[in-house]
Order: C-alpha cells, then structure tokens, then sequence
C-alpha cells in the first residue's frame, strides 16, 4: 500500500460469480419482470470478458450456487478497499449466504478479511461508495446505521458519512465513481439529493457527472497500467440519452457494457463484481 | 453640550471619508477618524484605547455601566470625554488587570508597535511619536515603568511600575510585536527569552511537557500571562513556526484547556498546579507547506502520539506506514545486522492494539525506507497521517437534541457531527454564520441552502456549560485560525458585559505563513529523541477507551481528544435524516412559530406603531406600548416570510440614509441594545414579493438623484427641528452568568464571502467561490455597484416587511410613479405626509440607494460578521468589520427603506395628493429595524433613569435619556438598553449623522450587545421652495 487514497481505480483481481437458473424466477427484484436468463447468462459472459481479456484482470470465478437465486451479485457480499476486506450481512436474508463463497476467495486473495457479525448490522456493498477519499454508506431497506458504522470501523483511515436512499434499492442504484472525483449521479430528485447531501457531508470537492437516467449512473471506473481512464458504461441501447452523455468524456476508454437482464432483478454494472487492487499491497 | 457638538464633528468628517471612498473598509475611516482626533489628545486615546482594550477581556464586566460608557464615549470623541472619568477608569481596568498601573504607557506602545510594524494595520492616530523604529522608539517614549506593560506577555511584569531596564524595554517591543498578530515579521525572530523580568515579582515555576516527552521547566512572574510562557517553550524548542502551537492545562475538573495567551496564566490555571503540555493546537492541513523541518518535526511527535494513543484512528495497514516512518526519521536506515529488530520495535508503541503482525508490518516497510533522511521521513509520514479522516479533529461528546449521543469535531474546514464513528452532518465553517453558547448548550446558525427559506438554528448539548464553553472556544479559534485572514479585531471597550469576550487573538494560519515564508534562518540542527520517545511509549500504554485516553493524556499533558467509540452502545437511531439541518435535533429559537401567529404579531405592531407615532415626539423617555411589544417580540417577527434579506449594518446604514432626508426635522431616535441578539443574521430567502421591488427599482436610480436634489434644495429652505431624546434600559446580568454564554460571528474578513450564489451553481461552488473567490467577486460588486443599490437596500427594510408586505404592491406602484414624476414626486410625497401625518408614503424611491453615496454603515461588533445573502445579492459590508458608523457627506435620498408605514392607505392617497403642492409639508415618518432576538419576550420592565441629560448646541437640542433595566427571567437575566434620542433643531440638521452618531455611540458603548432596534420617528416641517 503506496500511503492512503493512492491509485484510485487501480485493480489487479476481479470476483465474479456464475448466473445460477433459480435467478430468473426467484432473485429478488423490485418490479415484477420477466428474465431471460439465456441472455443473462450471455451478458454475464461479456462482463467478464470484458474484466479478463479486454483489461486484463484477473479474475476469480466463483461457481453459481441454486439456492442463492442473487449470487451472481458479488457486490453486495463484501467491500475492498486496500487490502482489507470487510464481509457484508446483506439486508435480504435470503442473501446471507452469499458471503461464504466470497470469504473464501478473498481469503485465497490474501486481503485482511473482516467480518460482520453483530447480527443488528445489515449493510449491502451496493450502498457503499468509495470515492478513493472517503466512504458513502447509504441507508437503505438493506443497509442500517450499524452496518454503516462496522464498515467506519474497518476502514479507519475514511470518513464514512451516511446517506439515506429514500427510493431505489441501493446508494448505487444510482450514482457511482466515474473517476477521480468524479460522481455519476442520476437526475432523479432523490439521486440530486443524494449528492448534495454527500457533496455537504465531504471536505473534498466532487465533480459530477449527470445523467438522465439513474441506472445509467451506476458505472465502472477503473484507472488501469496500461489503459488509463477505463469506464463501464451502459449501452446506448438501454439508455440513449445517457449513453451520449457518457460519450462525452473524453479522456476515458469507454466500454458500454449491455445490462439488460440483469437490471431487471435490480443488478446494476459494479454489482456483478468485486474488484480488488493486490499490487498496492506493499 | 459641546461634548455634542465635537461629537458630531468628528462624525461629519467621517462622513466625508467615506463619502470620498465608499468602499473603503471601516478601518480606514476609523484611521482618518482617529488621525483626526489624535491631534487633540493623544495620550488620551492611548489611555482609552487601552482600557477599552483591557475591558475587552473582559474586565468591563465588573465596571459600573457609567464609566464603561464613558470610555466608550471618550473612545469615540476624546475630546468629549471628560478628563475626570478617563481616569478612573483607567484605574479600574488596572485593577481589573490587576498588574498593571501604567495602562497608558502599556497603550501607547501598543499603538506604536502597530503602526511601526504593521503597515496595513493602521488602526492607531497618527501619533506624534515617530513611527522610527518601533523598538527602541517605544522604549524612550515611554516611562520606565510603563515599559513593563508594553509587551502582552510581559503583562505579567506589568505588575510592578518598578522601574524597568532600558533593555527590557526593547525586548519586550520585540516581544510584543510578536504577540501581535499579523505583525511585522521580524517579530518572530525575536527571542523571548530576552525578556528581563522585574526582580520584584513572583516566581513561580512552571512544568511544560513537551511533545518528545521531556519536561521542560522555567520560572515565570505569577502574573506573567501565558504568552510569556509559551513563547518561552518556543525559545526553548527553537521553534519559529509557533502558531500552530498552544500550551494546555487540566482544569479542575481535568479537562485539557488551551491556556489563554491573552490572560494571566495564574486566572486561567485556578490551582497551583503550574502544569502545562505542549501541544500542536491547529494542525496545518497541509504539512508540506511548513517552512521548517523543526515544525514538522513537533507535528510528527504529536501525530505519533495520537496515533500511538488511539486519538487519530487509523487502518492496520496505516499503523504500520507511519510506524516506519517513525522508525526511519527516528534511528535511521535499517541495519540488517540488527540481532533482533523485532524486540526492539515491539518495546515502541505505533498503535493502541498494537501486535505482532503489525511489528512484522512495521519492520517490512522500514526496511523499504532505506536512504531516506529523517526529514524526508517526517514528511511521508505526515503526508500519510494529513489524509486520515479525523487528522486534525478535535471531538466534543455532545447530545442533539433528543439526547442521542454524538460528537462534534471541530476542524479546519468546520464542525463534523458524528454518531458512533459514521459522520453524520458537517457544518463547513462557510455555512455557520453564527456560533454561540449558553449554559451547557451550544448553538450554530446555518446559513439558508439552496432550497430553504430560513436560517436554521442546531443546538446541541454538551455535558456541562465549561464544555460548551470549551466548545466554543475551540471553534472560534479554529475559524479564526483556518479561514481568516486576520484575526478579529479586538473588543472594543464594552458597556456591559456579557457572555465570553473571547476570541483568537494569536496569528491565522495565513499570517504565519506569510511570517514564516521570510524565515531566514539555516535550518535549525535538533535533536531526534527516539530514546526519550521509547521510554515514554513504553509508560503510555495503549489508551484506548475515551474517558482513558483522555485521562492518559491529561497526565501527559497532551490534550485529551476524544476519541470515537467504536463500541458504544447507544441506542442506534437511524436517522433518515441525517439530512442537513433536519437531522440535526435543532433546538430551534423560536422558528416553530406559527404562520399566524406571525401575522398576528406583525398586524399588532402595525397597530402599535400606529399608536407610537401618535404621541408626540418628545413623550417621556419611558417606553410606550409600541416599543414595549416590539421588544418582547422581535424574534417572531424575524421568522415571517420576510422576503427581505437583511442585513443589519446595510440597515443600519440604509436606515441613515432615510434618515438623512432633509426633509424631515425631528426624529426620535431609538436603539436598543440587547446581547446575543444578532442583527445581522436576519438573512432570509427571497420571496417573490421581493422580486417587484427590487425589479423597480433599478430603473429608479436617475430619477432618484434628481429627487434627491430637489430635496437638497429643500433643505435648504426647511425648517428643521430636531429633537432627540436618549433613553436606555439595561438590565446587568451578573458576571458568572454572562460566561455561560457568548456567541461568534465567523465571518470572513471580506464581506462579499457572505455572499450566496445563485441557485443554479452547485452548493460546492458556492462554497468555493465563497472561499476562494473574495477579491473577483469583490472586484464584481464595485463593478455592479449601479446594479447594486437595490439589493443593498433589500437588506434594510426589516419593518418595512411588515408594511410592505401589505402593501407591498402599493409601494411598487407608488415607486414607479415616483421614478416617472421625478420632482413632483417629491413634493407628492410630501402632500400625502401632510394628508396622513402617520403615514410615510416615501417607500417609493425605494431600493436606490446610489453607491457612491457612501453607505452609513452602522458597525456592531456582533453585526460585522458575516451577512448572509441570499440569491447572490452582494451585500454592500465593508472589507473591514470595524466597529464605525460612518456617513457619507451626501444626504442619500433613499427614505424608502425602513420607512415604516402604518397604513396602506398612504400609498394610494399619494396618487390623489398629486396635483396639490403645498408649501409647507409635514412629515411624520417612523423607521424602524428590528434583529433577530432569541428570546422574545422580555418585557424589559421601565427600569431606573440613570442619565439624563440635555446638550444644546448651536440650533441643536439632544436629549438623552438612559435607561438601564436588569431583568430576570426564568433565570436568564437580560440587559436591555434603551437609549431614546430627541434631536430638535431649526436649522439645518444633518440627520444621517444624527442617526449615525447616535448609533455608533450606542455600539461603541455596548460593542458586546446587538442593536436589535432602531426606530426613527421624523417629523417634519418642509418649507418647500417652489
């Protein structure tokens, strides 16, 4: 580890987990949609495609597992940041089970492995923002005030400010990092809410980077060796009008990345992914 | 009488200053003021100077209100005061400083010092005494004994009128020219320990643990004030860099306390326990930008302690970087013959749960540091430790409102709400426009956002009233500290006292930077004391709980951060609402008022104004029905839809310029002053009503001028008669009680930061701009300043929002009117006067105040600070928040603001009233202007006259009338004074200066106290030329 907050978006390993078949009737979601699950298991081929061959990282594929419809959601199990690793207590209970498999590779990843136990804390990774200065928690229907404060204790260098999510299902429903400083925030008034909030909450100072759509919001930054600038973005099929907005960073390698299926049971780009920096680990 | 008369002179040329320069900063007018006065007596001055200045810390308190008013006065005009007072006085303030008998000789150096060694601070009159060399000049100047007083921390000295060695004299200008803030530079070169002491005081010995753990020990005066002291740990530690530094103390309930440069340490400590430790007060936010190696040293030696202690918390991994750090800068390269680096490392404590896999850590990363210097080894590690979360955050347990426990972090960027480790709110010090406390709570106004119509109060409890003192405290110096670039000016002399006068009076961090950028020395060689650190690593065990660390590092005599419990187990609340402001549990003043009961009281007023004008000007000092209501009730009023903005000085000031219409001869002056009540605060969001006004009025502004000239011809022929009737009532709070409470204003030194910026801009960008962006959007404002009148006056008309909320259209049209008719308007007005004496139809040339007129700004140390503007609107403050009024030499026209109108009738008989133009007009205007008061209902009951007197001069009658009430509520006691001026006259009447004089004189006797009102009652007789 190179001194606090260096290299933001650099990752090394990726944790992805397989689309299990009970996801298409039995993931959670919050609207009643059909899934196609032969193209959510294509969409998922292409996602890690993208992280193994077009970026070159490596990436750890974890078996899907029937009895956990939402497995395919690494996000929500664990946060990394450095190389501490906390293990989540997701808000579904159906999820809980999620976390073994990922305690097991992050493990195998030599990262520090923290745990959640006290059993009043729910915290899903997909509320948790890292902007490479500080932690965003939001509360939401899955994650509480004492997840939130379990993950400040893992992450004592950051300040953890939380954020309430009043709608969507998660802080990253509808913001994320779209590079150093840079927050995609949806245009929604609870997404501009959310900002503001956070903009209030921070010392630092944060571009942002709206788009029409909240769910196009949700974006992979990653700062790679050789590639610089990298986002993961949605398609211009899913989102047009986000889509060209995405289109106008300049200095970025853009990569849209097709969601479709997924977002149905509520499954946004970072939350297919766990993404982990090993070479800063000094 | 000819008190008066000088009085008004001096104001006059004031107005001409800044009539001449109406941007100017109030500073300046106060110089050529006082360069105006100095002629006269300058010894005189230094002598009030002085005691105003001693007061300032406080000692007012125990002066009687009469001589505190004198001072103030005699500050003002020396040559009104009367000799005799000054002397007691000045006597007293010794007393009260208890060491120093020569407060004069003390002054003048003061002056001298300033002038000579700041050239931008040129506070002081251009005294007779040759600006030469503020050194030596000071010395031979002054009496031997005086000497001694010279220097703050020799103030101790001060003591003894013993002679003192010529030497002394010089060491202690140096000294004290440290002590001053944003002084000359060559002051830090100066070494304390020149300073000679007098052989006849005291010697007490003090022990100062110092942040490598040694204890450093020396002998100052009983008296010495703590400066002293800490300059001599400086000289000691060889340190140039000392602002960022502070000595602390356990307080007898062992609580760590900043020892207070300013006071004797003896006052501050209360035990015989001459204890101190040395610690780093403000953490620079960025270290690198410290000059010297030797400050970044002491700032590592304090970091690692709170790393070590568990104060700063930080990640394993994090532990281990700074821990090798530490090693590096400490013992050098790692020597790989080492037998067993392990057991060495494990004897050191980095981290309070330290283990073996963290010393393994450390070792790892310290052997990678190799060929790194120890500085450059200090540097890394502080470039690590800048970027933790809680670097530099100084936590306060405290309860919201519902009880919850929280903390408050005060740091560089402003106050940080945390709950069990997660930050749940920030307040950045641009946001709060108003810090205070009272009792065991402690308040902070938030200024308006974007979306909200009102400023917003957040109260918080703290454990006990010393903690929300000390809370308090911290955060003043902080502000302070961190964003300005001067510290405050010092309290002027105050009538009464009450709350903490406190304020950071050492350098900002912009001053030592620029201080330490012309440091000029070589690098001073010092000691690493790695082994002194092991040793007391190995004493200071991990401390890992709260109330441990605290008490640890009480023994240590490092100050007790707080620390966040990761384990507390408060009840966990999750707040949605951890949302600005409504999160926050406010304990709000009375912003829960209903709408109604808002219109309710505005409609009684009205009425009682109504009422109020109808008694004749020159009534009996005791206060009527109106103005008793009004007081009882202010803070209701403030919570309406005002759509107004305003600002207090700009109302005052706008105030003056109604006033000054010359058309009116009588007014009856009215201030009332009441502590913690801010006027300025009265910021508001915009409501669309406000829109109309101000639309029309830019258009207004030629037509203005010629009304204003006609006016001016008017004058001329007008039979003025002024009559003014001083009255005020206070109530005197006792002493321990005004300590519970106090307040801060964080402003920033240029007024045009309060400025907010449109909606459109995110709130960040606003901050920014608010931050960074002073001098353009300065640059902005004169440039707009044709634009500006009309915002400018916004501000002001806190009445009118009453009345023209009403009749806010009438107004409007009335206005527009007025703008097309340009002379007959004039003399329109002044029919519907006639028609409806009650009734002041002169809102129309509303909002036009012209730039160049030189705003009256009516400074109040509690108004100077920050106005919050809404909608981007510049406020017109001053750069310089100097207690001044100032006038400008040009009558403004402007009577529309403030202007109360009792009815809405006046307004449309105006347009009737046209065709006639009578001769003779009389005017009957009332203006008034009301603060934000917290508490709204104190009936100040009549209280005892306690002057009473009348000065003629010339064509001029002033009456004053003085009334001092003490009122007790609910145990609170409040001091209001009322204060009713009758100015009568039958020549012409500069009525701005009236108004103005009678203003400032109010500040400067009660600089700690808001005005919270100011009601001009003018009747008029016009002859009207035709």
């Amino acid at each position: 580890m190179a001194g606090l907050m260096a290299g933001f978006g650099h990752y090394t390993h990726a944790v992805v987990r397989g689309i299990p078949v009970s996801l298409a009737k039995e993931a959670l979601r919050s609207s009643q949609t059909e899934v196609d699950l032969a193209k959510a298991v294509k969409e998922q081929e292409a996602y890690v495609e993208v992280l193994r061959t077009r970026l070159g990282l490596e990436v750890v594929e974890l078996p899907a597992d029937e009895s956990l419809p939402d497995c395919v959601f690494v996000e929500d199990a664990a946060v990394v940041c450095g190389d501490t690793a906390l293990i989540t207590r997701p808000g579904a209970e159906s999820r809980r089970g999620e976390t073994e498999a990922m305690k097991g590779a992050l493990k195998d990843l030599n990262l520090n492995i923290v745990e959640m136990t006290d059993e009043n804390a729910t915290l899903d990774g997909g509320d948790v923002l890292f902007t490479g200065r500080e932690f965003f928690v939001g509360l939401s229907k899955r994650t509480n005030q004492r997840g939130a404060e379990i993950l400040a204790d893992a992450f004592k260098d950051y300040a953890v400010s939380t954020v309430p999510v009043l709608e969507g299902l998660h802080l990253k429903s509808f913001c994320s990092m779209g590079g150093p400083g840079l927050i995609v925030i949806g245009s929604s008034e609870p997404a501009q809410k959310a900002l503001k909030i956070m903009q209030q909450m921070s010392d630092h100072r944060y571009d942002k980077l709206t788009v029409p759509d909240d769910l196009a919001a949700n974006c992979i930054y990653m700062n790679l060796p050789s590639k610089g600038h990298v986002l993961l973005h949605c398609t211009a099929e899913e989102f047009p009008e986000s889509a060209k907005v995405f289109e106008k960073l300049k200095d970025h390698m853009l990569i849209p990345t097709s969601n479709l299926e997924k977002v149905k049971v509520d499954g946004a780009l970072t939350c297919c992914s766990v993404l982990i920096n090993k070479k800063a680990n000094i | 009488m000819t008190t008066e008369a000088g009085s008004e002179t001096e104001v006059k040329e004031k107005a001409e200053e800044s009539a001449a320069e109406p941007d100017q900063s109030e500073k300046a007018t106060e110089d050529s003021q006082e360069v105006a006065n100095a002629e006269v007596e300058e010894k005189e001055r230094a002598k009030v100077k002085e005691k105003e200045g001693k007061e300032g810390k406080g000692i007012s308190r125990y002066l009687p209100t009469w001589l505190k008013k004198q001072k103030s006065q005699s500050q003002t005009s020396p040559t009104k005061e009367d000799p005799p007072t000054e002397e007691p006085v000045s006597e007293v303030t010794q007393e009260e400083e208890g060491p120093t008998p020569e407060v004069n000789g003390h002054a003048e150096e003061v002056e001298e010092k300033e002038e000579v060694k700041s050239e931008q601070v040129k506070e002081k009159e251009a005294e007779t005494h040759s600006n030469a060399s503020a050194d030596t000049e000071p010395a031979k100047e002054e009496k031997v004994e005086e000497s001694a007083e010279k220097s703050p921390e020799e103030t101790k000295e001060t003591t003894e009128g013993e002679g003192a060695e010529e030497e002394t004299k010089e060491k202690e200008g140096a000294v004290e020219a440290e002590g001053e803030a944003g002084e000359g530079q060559t002051s830090i070169f100066q070494s304390p320990l020149r300073l000679v002491r007098k052989n006849k005081m005291k010697l007490v010995v003090c022990h100062v643990t110092l942040l490598d753990g040694t204890d450093f020990t020396c002998e100052v005066e009983k008296r010495a004030k703590g400066q002293y002291l800490f300059f001599k740990v400086c000289e000691h530690l060889n340190l140039l860099e000392k602002d960022y530094f502070g000595l602390t103390y356990k307080d007898n309930h062992d609580q760590k306390c900043w020892l207070d440069p300013t006071k004797e340490i003896k006052r501050q400590i209360r035990s015989n326990n001459w204890q101190f430790a040395f610690n780093v007060k403000f953490y620079p936010p960025d270290p690198s930008l410290l000059t010297e190696d030797i400050t970044r040293y002491l700032l590592c030696l304090q970091l690692r302690e709170d790393v070590a202690s568990g104060r700063l918390p930080c990640s394993f991994v994090t532990h281990a970087l700074l821990g090798s750090y530490t090693l590096q800068a400490e013992i050098g390269d790692y020597e790989p013959d080492q037998p067993r680096p392990l057991d060495f490392i494990s004897q050191l404590t980095f981290a309070p749960n330290q283990n073996k896999e963290m010393e393994e850590k450390i070792l790892e990363l310290y052997k990678s540091h190799r060929g790194m210097t120890p500085a450059q080894a200090d540097t890394q590690f502080l470039e690590s430790a800048k970027k933790l979360s809680m670097y530099g955050v100084d936590l306060h347990h405290a309860k919201d409102s519902e009880g919850v426990d929280i903390m408050l972090g005060v740091c560089a960027n402003g106050l940080l709400v945390y709950k069990d480790r997660l930050r749940i709110n920030r307040f950045a010090w641009p946001k709060i426009l108003k810090i205070s406390y009272k009792r065991n709570n402690f308040y902070i106004k938030i200024r308006p956002g974007e979306t909200e119509q009102f400023e917003s109060t957040v109260g918080f409890k703290l454990e006990n009233h010393r903690a929300a003192k000390r809370l308090w405290k911290v955060c003043v110096e902080n502000h302070s500290f961190f964003r300005l670039n001067a510290p405050e000016p010092p309290t002027k002399a105050r009538f009464l006292t009450l709350g903490s006068k406190f304020r950071y009076s050492g350098r900002t961090q912009a001053q030592t930077r620029m201080a330490s950028s012309l440091i000029d020395r070589p690098a001073p060689s010092f000691e690493r004391t790695s082994s002194k650190r092991i040793s007391r690593s190995l004493d200071g065990a991990p401390m890992i709980s709260i109330t441990e660390a605290g008490r640890e590092s009480a023994e240590n005599g490092r100050e007790p951060h707080l620390e966040l419990h990761s384990d507390s187990k408060s009840s966990l609340r999750v707040h949605g609402d951890n949302i600005y402001v409504r999160h926050s549990n406010l304990m709000l003043e009375d912003h829960d008022k209903t709408q109604e009961e808002v219109l309710k009281h505005q409609a009684s007023i009205s009425q009682l104004k109504r009422s109020f004008m109808e008694a004749p000007p020159s009534s009996p000092p005791q206060p009527n029905q109106w103005e008793k209501r009004l007081t009882s009730s202010p803070a209701t009023i403030r919570l309406q839809q005002q759509q107004v903005v305003s600002v207090p000085q700009t109302e005052a000031a706008t105030a003056d310029n109604t006033i000054s219409d010359t058309k009116e001869p009588a007014k009856t002056t009215e201030v009332e002053i009441e502590e913690t009540v801010v006027i300025q605060e009265i910021s508001r969001a915009p409501k669309p009503g406000l829109v109309t006004v101000a639309a029309s009025t830019p258009a207004a502004p030629s037509a203005e001028q010629e009304m204003r000239e006609q006016e001016v011809e008017v004058q001329e022929e007008a039979v003025v008669v002024e009559e003014a009737k001083p009255r005020k009532e206070e109530s005197i709070s006792s002493e321990s009680e005004s300590e519970e409470e106090a307040e801060y204003h964080p402003y920033l030194p240029v007024s045009i930061s309060h400025t907010q910026i449109p909606e459109e801009k995110e709130e960040e960008e606003e901050q920014e701009k608010q931050e960074e962006d002073k001098m353009p959007e300065l640059q902005v404002l004169a440039s707009d300043a044709s634009s500006l009148p009309a915002e400018v006056i916004q501000p002001a008309e806190e009445t009118r929002r009453e009345e023209v909320e009403s009749k806010k259209e009438d107004d409007t049209e009335t206005e527009k009117t007025t703008n097309a008719e340009e002379e007959k308007e004039v003399e329109r007005e002044t029919e519907e006067s006639t028609d409806d004496p009650m009734v002041t139809p002169d809102e129309a040339p509303n909002g036009l105040t012209l730039p160049e007129e030189g705003v009256t700004v009516m400074d109040a140390r509690a108004e100077e600070e920050e106005e919050p503007k809404m909608n981007g609107e510049p406020s017109l403050t001053e750069a310089e928040p100097l207690p001044q009024v100032i006038c400008c030499s040009e009558p403004p026209v402007v009577k529309t603001e403030m202007v109360t109108i009792s009815d809405t009738f006046a307004a449309q008989k105006t347009e009737i009233a046209t065709k006639e133009v009578p001769i003779v007009h009389t005017e009957t205007k009332t203006i008034t202007y009301e603060a934000a008061q917290l508490d709204g209902n104190g009936d100040g009951e009549p209280g005892v006259l306690m002057t009473a007197q009348t000065i003629t001069s010339e064509s001029l009658c002033t009456t004053t009338t003085t009334h001092i009430t003490k009122t007790l509520k609910g145990g609170l006691s409040e001091t209001r004074i009322e204060k009713r001026i009758v100015i009568t006259g039958d020549c012409d009447i500069d009525h701005d200066q009236a108004l103005a004089q009678a203003i400032k004189e109010a500040k400067e006797q009660h600089p700690d106290m808001s005005v919270t009102r100011v009601v001009v009652h003018k009747e008029t007789e016009l002859a009207e030329e035709d």
